[in-house]
């Protein structure tokens, strides 16, 4: 039997790596990939709590999450290709538009 | 059996994530990634949500990752330079950062896990699609509603960005 500590630390490695990649990546898709690793780690979390204390609720959380990521990367993806339409480029070190 | 089939998919997903912040190519990325859903949906039915599991492949793997994969093929953007060609301070601190947030929750992690419960009975029901569709559509049905909104303006929300230069244009000429 598996305890919980162990789903728990495979999300807290998950949503570090996701977390790293966010920060060095510098192609605007790879970072929207990294946020979407970081959001499923967090869904195995709330799925493992769920399990082992037999409580739907996680669940019906994680079903809205993957609603909210749905919408999150339409949304991202288009702005990214807008963001391309103007750069000619989806690195994120050249998009300056909310810089000063 | 679930221990070692829990190994298993834990290794694999953390190769493969680590696979796809570490890769080059892009295209590359987004299958490494097609294959960390895939065994967390997995993991997922080791933790009897097998409702979930099937969401998370048909919609994660199926739809977003296609939409992923459909954009990348599209803008053509495969050219990031070699990711670790020259050491910046930028990395160290990411890695720096990156390292702090883990072993924080690593700790938090330690000291919680003797306190949780273990698994109960009747929870084998909980995971199905009956159980979770009973709970969402009492309980849950505003949130669920809401849901629905905040669907259809997202897709209004990226019709508006893909056509806005495209009617800019035309007004101009």
């Amino acid at each position: 039997m598996v305890g919980i500590d162990w789903y728990l630390a495979l999300s807290a490695i998950l949503f570090t790596i996701g977390a790293i990649g966010v920060l060095i990546r510098r192609n605007a898709i790879v970072v929207f990939m990294c946020v979407e690793l970081m959001l499923n780690a967090v869904n195995l979390s709330l799925i493992s709590f769920s399990a082992f204390h037999g409580d739907v609720t996680g669940q019906i959380l994680v079903f809205f999450s993957l609603s909210v990521a749905a919408a999150e990367a339409v949304v991202g993806l288009a702005i990214i290709i807008s963001i391309f339409r103007n750069n000619l480029s989806v690195d994120i070190t050249k998009v300056n538009l909310l810089r000063w | 059996m679930e221990t070692y089939l829990f190994v298993l998919f834990a290794v694999i997903a953390i190769a493969s994530a680590l696979g796809m912040i570490l890769n080059k190519s892009t295209v590359n990325s987004a299958l490494m990634l097609v294959i960390n859903l895939v065994t967390l949906s997995g993991i997922y039915l080791l933790l009897n949500a097998q409702f979930l599991a099937l969401i998370q492949i048909l919609v994660y793997a199926g739809a977003i990752m296609v939409l992923f994969l459909f954009v990348i093929m599209l803008l053509n953007v495969d050219d990031e330079e070699s990711l670790f060609a020259k050491f910046r301070v930028k990395y160290f601190i990411a890695f720096l950062l990156g390292s702090v947030i883990f072993a924080q929750i690593l700790y938090s992690i330690g000291g919680a896990a003797e306190l949780l419960p273990e698994i109960s009975s009747d929870m084998l029901e909980a995971g199905t699609v009956e159980a979770l569709g009973d709970v969402l559509y009492t309980d849950f049905l505003f949130t669920f509603e809401m849901t629905a909104i905040l669907l259809t303006a997202a897709v209004v929300g990226a019709l508006m960005l893909a056509q806005f230069q495209v009617k800019k244009d035309e007004d101009s000429e």
